[in-house]
Order: structure tokens, then C-alpha cells, then sequence
């Protein structure tokens, strides 16, 4: 009797993150995973569908692999999903390398400092994200503020082009996601014993001995999830690209919204988005998978 | 006389306006466990982390073995400390744990091999080399902290409540332990503690703080028999303080007449203090003995009814109300299971103690 109710009300907890992910992530997957096999047509929606009654009797499935197939015959699909995971590994890597002091000195700040600083790296959010991407345009381009003070300081005399380049990218999405990566560093810096530290110390460690050897390994658990809420984003970003990037070298979110919008390719476009699904999630299991078992070994 | 290892001259310690040590000089002697014993602020810590290294002394100096250790940073001291809280790396195995210390020496990695294995093998954990802290039990995360802080041969260990996180009966068995140990390596250890209990079974001396200046240091039974002074009579074990006047100050004896008792005490022993001078009477409550017929002598004797008992097996605590009102705390051992021989509730008894017990302070 009396464990019924805490059984069901347990069931009732897990129903609704459940229910979310089924309903926004499951079906909308499933949907757009089926686009993906059916054949781009003129009609609405742009797209034949999977299956039909054939002469009302036998329900006909017709599965098309071509979409696929497809990615691996242009050149410009392959380009695209290298050069996202270029950009976005690189973004990630300066996003830890900017973000891990940041996050140390607020995690060692004084209290009161803290919660200030952790306001201040949470207030970009508070205006458009667009609106931001937009005023680096203002600082980077040729008459922008940058070379604007730097031709005035007569430090260079001739603009230097940082718009429409791989600078320019960096730039955008490591100023946008650096928060991502600083939040659940902090997080886990935070909770650090400081006697750990004195205890290496004591133990004749230098400073930077013991922060290599216990603070770093201690952080791994924040540098991970940091690194994920940066780089996954990031191999998608479109907005950022399209704004600040390469008009010779597009991103893969970029091609992704060409094909929806541009084509009205329907299928290619879920082919598309399916790949860099999987491009990203089958690498992400293995490392999670390899993570888990090492935690079970320790 | 044991030589002077670690010498502390006038060291003291202000954060602010706050004195945290205050004008402290101090020896310790090579192999002995002394315990700075305290009450929390007392100051005890402090001193115990300017030994360390993590806190400078405002002013004074502090030597080990000859050595001034004005600036020098923890990570080149020859002391080692056991953190309160074991402060164990939690993604190191415990042989890790252990060998962290040597690594930083440099050591060949055969000869650091041989030496946490010979610690491991002291403390009784050589079968848990491999295991995390968290799948080990309080008892053995203490024995790994003190197997870390001793495989470096420090010349100094420090400890810090070592024995606080344990229970009860584990505590006992520790101490014992932690006391062979240290006799075995001959380390000079410095223990702080605000448990008493804790500082008598471990401690060669005891220094007792209050408010960051020691007030005593002695052994063990000289601070808890001749306590130096009021606070220390009143916070070592129980005790029962009597405000009183000098009445005959000879050479041989003193009197004191205690308004809340009908007799003088008499003490079999003279001091220095002026005539009629305002004084303080400790008398322990296990020095005190109930009778249920008056004393013969005339002088320490009291008369008063129980009004509390708690039977603690071994022994009781009784609380006897004097005729004033004052109560008064005795403790006796139950040596036999007779009846007749148990004091009850509102008996009336007398209490009776002999001249050497009581102890005579002014101020």
C-alpha cells in the first residue's frame, strides 16, 4: 500500500521529460528522418509520399536512397561538413582555452564578486543574439570601429579585411557561445575543496603542479559538458556564418537552410540534417560509452 | 631535558583587527606528540597552519630543527600535515594518494614503489592500494591521510583533529594505533584538538589555548591536576570552583574559607599570595567522597541531599544541593553491585575530600 503512491508519483517524474523529448525531439525526427528517403516533387508539400495505396489494395513502400547517396557525389556536401567541424573544433578548443581562466578566477572570487561576475557573463543574453552578431559587423568591417582607431593611431595604414573571414567566424561564435563553455566550468570549480589544493602543497607540489594534477583532472567533468554545449551548436551555426563568414566556404547549416529554402529540396535537406545528426551523435555515444566505463573502473 | 626541534618565539597572528595568535613562544621536543588543545577561536588552528605554511606569522619567528621558516613556502617545508577532513584526491587510488608526495621529490620510481608499500603495510592497507577513496570506510580514509602525510619522512607531522570524524569506538582503537605508529617512525607530531579526551591519551605535553595565547603546557596529568589557572582547572575534565578568601597562608598549608561551604578547606601546601587575598578552589568531582555518616575532621567537609544520579555503569554522577543551595558534582566508581552500598535520590550524604585534592589559585 504505502509504496503505491510514490511508484506512480515517480512515474509521473519521468513521464514528463519523456513525454517532451518524444513529442518535440521523437516525432519531429521520425518525420523529418522520412522526408529524408521520399523524392522531391512540385507540389505541397515538396515531397512524394513514403507510402500509397496502390489500386486500394496493397500499401506500396518506396524508399529512396539517392538523397544520400547524393551527398557523397557533390563535393560541396563534404566541404561543408569538414569545414563545420574545423570551425567548430577550433571554436571550441579557444572557447576552453579563454573560458577555463575566466571560470577559475570567478570560482576563487570572493562571494560577493562572484555572483557579480556570473551576472555579468549571463548579460549578453539579455539583448538579441542577432542584434550582437550584427554589431561585430560594425567593429570588423573595413570603415568599422577597429580599423577605423587603428588607421587613426596610425598603426596601419590600409584596412585589414576581417569580414567574410575564418577570423571573423572565430570571432562570432567563440564572443556567442563563450558563456556555454565559462557556466558549467564554473560550476564544477566552484565546488573544489580548497584543502585539496593546501594538501598538494603540503605534499611539495608548486602551484602549477597541483593545478595539473588535481584541479584539471577534477574539472574534466565541466570541460566535457562545456566543450559539448560549444561544439555541437557550433558545427550547425548558421546565423553567425551567414553574417560574418566565407562566401566561398559555407558551413553546413548554411547548405542545410539553401536546400529548405533555396531548392525547396525537401529530401536532400533531411538527408542533410540526418547526416550531421549522426556525424555528431555516433561519436558523442562512443565517447559517453568510453566515459562511463572508465568512471566504473576508477 | 629533550632537545628543543621546533621553536616558536613570540609568533602571533592578526587577520584585521582580530588576533587570531597572540605573542605565543613555544618548544617542542624531537619525538614527542604535543597537543595544542582549545576551544573553537582559540587560535589553535592558526598556529598549526603557520606551521604548514599556509599562514605567515604577523611577527616572531619560527624554527624547525634550527631552521627559520620566515618565508618559505609549504611545498618546501619539511612538515607534513593530515587535514581534518583527510583532504584525499578523489580521482587518485589510495597508492596514488600515497605517492603523490614522492613524486614531487623526484624519486626513482622503484624506491617510491618500495616506500608506499612499506607505509600501506604500517597503516594496514596494502590490499586496498588500488581502491578510491570513496570505496573506503571513514577508519581507512583516516589511515590513508596519515599514510600520506608520513611516507614523505616529514620532520615535523601535523594533525589536525585527526581522530574527529571517527566513532567512539573506533576513535579508541586509533589512538592506540596512531601512538605506535608514531613511536615506530619517531616523527615529532604537533596535534590540535578541542577534544580533551583526544590530547590526554595522545599527548606527551598538552598546550592549552585560550584566545590565542597558551595559558599552560605540561603533561597530561600535570594540566589536569595542578591546572595553572582558573579557565584551565574549569576546561580541562569537570570540576568544581569554589570563590573563597586566604584565611592562614603558612609555608606548609593554606586555608580558605568558601562562603558556600560550611567548612575552611585546608590545602597541604603553602603560596604566594598576599593576606587575605581573593582566591579560587577547584576540587575534581571523582576526588570527593560520599559518606552517609558525618567526617571526623573539621576541616573539607560539606553536607547537602542528591538531587540528581546518572548511572553510567562504570560509575555514577551524582549532583548533591549544599544547605546554600550550591550544587555540587561527585562522581564515584560503582566498584561493588551491592544495594545498601548505592547512594538514591534525596539522600542526605556528607562529602568529604583529602587536603592534597583541592587545587588553590588567585585571579
Amino acid at each position: 500500500m504505502s509504496t503505491r503512491a510514490p511508484r506512480w508519483g515517480r512515474a509521473l517524474v519521468g513521464a514528463v521529460p519523456l513525454g517532451w523529448l518524444l513529442l518535440f525531439f521523437m516525432v519531429p525526427f521520425i518525420i523529418v528522418f522520412g522526408i529524408s528517403f521520399s523524392q522531391a516533387q512540385l507540389s505541397i508539400p515538396p515531397y512524394a509520399p513514403l507510402w500509397e495505396w496502390v489500386e486500394g489494395q496493397v500499401l506500396a513502400l518506396r524508399l529512396h536512397f539517392a538523397n544520400y547517396a547524393f551527398l557523397f557525389t557533390d563535393a560541396l556536401y563534404i566541404s561543408s561538413y569538414l569545414y563545420s567541424l574545423k570551425v567548430a573544433a577550433v571554436s571550441t578548443v579557444l572557447c576552453l582555452l579563454l573560458g577555463y581562466p575566466m571560470a577559475y578566477g570567478m570560482a576563487r572570487a570572493a562571494p560577493a564578486t562572484r555572483s557579480l561576475l556570473l551576472m555579468l557573463v549571463i548579460l549578453p543574453f539579455w539583448t538579441s543574439f542577432l542584434l550582437r552578431v550584427y554589431a561585430w559587423i560594425g567593429l570588423l568591417k573595413n570603415n568599422g570601429v577597429i580599423n577605423n582607431v587603428l588607421m587613426s593611431l596610425g598603426v596601419i595604414h590600409h584596412p585589414i579585411v576581417m569580414m567574410q573571414t575564418d577570423f571573423a567566424v572565430y570571432i562570432g561564435i567563440v564572443y556567442s557561445y563563450l558563456p556555454f563553455m565559462i557556466l558549467p566550468l564554473y560550476s564544477n570549480l566552484e565546488k573544489h575543496e580548497r584543502t585539496l589544493l593546501e594538501a598538494a602543497a603540503d605534499l611539495g607540489a608548486r602551484p602549477w603542479k597541483a593545478f595539473v594534477r588535481i584541479t584539471l583532472p577534477l574539472s574534466r567533468p565541466g570541460i566535457i559538458a562545456g566543450a559539448l554545449l560549444v561544439f555541437i551548436p557550433a558545427v550547425g551555426e548558421y546565423v553567425i556564418p551567414s553574417l560574418l563568414g566565407r562566401t566561398d566556404q559555407l558551413m553546413i547549416g548554411r547548405v542545410l537552410s539553401d536546400e529548405f529554402f533555396e531548392n525547396r529540396d525537401w529530401p536532400v535537406a533531411s538527408a542533410v540534417a540526418i547526416a550531421m545528426l549522426l556525424l555528431l551523435v555516433v561519436p558523442i555515444v562512443i565517447f559517453q560509452r568510453y566515459q562511463s566505463r572508465t568512471l566504473v573502473h576508477r | 631535558m629533550a632537545d628543543t626541534y621546533v621553536r616558536m618565539e613570540r609568533v602571533s597572528k592578526r587577520f584585521g583587527d582580530s588576533v587570531a595568535v597572540n605573542n605565543v613562544s613555544l618548544d617542542i621536543h624531537k619525538g614527542e606528540i604535543f597537543c595544542l588543545l582549545g576551544g573553537s577561536g582559540c587560535g589553535k588552528t592558526t598556529l598549526l597552519r603557520m606551521l604548514a605554511g599556509f599562514e605567515q606569522p604577523t611577527s616572531g619567528a619560527i624554527y624547525i630543527d634550527g631552521q627559520d621558516l620566515a618565508g618559505i613556502p609549504p611545498y618546501e617545508r619539511p612538515v607534513n600535515m593530515m587535514f581534518q577532513s583527510y583532504a584525499l584526491f578523489p580521482h587518485m587510488s589510495v597508492h596514488a594518494n600515497v605517492s603523490f608526495g614522492l613524486e614531487q621529490e623526484g624519486l626513482a620510481r622503484a624506491e617510491i614503489r618500495r616506500r608506499v608499500a612499506e607505509i600501506l603495510d604500517i597503516v594496514k592497507l596494502g590490499e586496498y592500494a588500488q581502491r578510491k577513496p570513496h570505496q573506503l570506510s571513514g577508519g581507512q580514509r583516516q589511515r590513508v591521510a596519515l599514510a600520506r602525510s608520513l611516507v614523505k619522512r616529514p620532520k615535523l607531522l601535523l594533525l589536525d583533529e585527526p581522530l574527529g570524524a571517527l566513532d567512539r569506538k573506533l576513535r579508541e582503537h586509533t589512538q592506540f594505533e596512531l601512538i605506535s605508529i608514531q613511536e615506530r617512525l619517531g616523527v615529532t607530531c604537533v596535534v590540535v584538538t578541542h577534544d580533551q579526551e583526544e590530547a590526554m591519551t595522545l599527548a606527551t605535553r598538552v598546550g592549552v589555548m585560550n584566545r590565542g595565547e597558551i595559558v599552560q603546557v605540561g603533561t597530561p596529568r600535570e594540566i589536569y591536576e595542578f591546572p595553572s589557572t582558573r579557565f584551565v582547572a574549569d576546561f580541562i575534565g569537570s570540576v568544581n570552583l569554589f570563590a573563597g578568601r586566604l584565611t592562614e597562608d603558612e609555608p606548609d598549608h593554606v586555608r580558605v574559607s568558601c562562603g558556600e561551604l560550611p567548612a575552611p578547606v585546608f590545602i597541604d601546601h603553602g603560596m604566594s599570595a598576599p593576606p587575605a587575598a581573593d582566591c579560587w578552589v577547584a576540587i575534581r568531582p571523582e576526588k570527593i567522597d560520599l559518606t552517609r555518616t558525618a567526617p571526623a575532621q573539621t576541616d573539607n567537609w560539606a553536607h547537602g541531599v542528591i538531587i540528581n544520579i546518572a548511572y553510567l555503569g562504570d560509575m555514577s554522577v551524582y549532583l548533591v544541593r549544599l544547605a546554600g543551595g550550591r550544587e555540587v558534582r561527585i562522581t564515584q566508581t560503582n566498584r561493588t553491585r551491592k544495594p545498601e552500598e548505592q547512594f538514591k535520590w534525596d539522600e542526605s550524604v556528607y562529602l568529604s575530600w583529602d587536603a592534597s585534592s583541592p587545587v588553590v589559585g588567585v585571579g
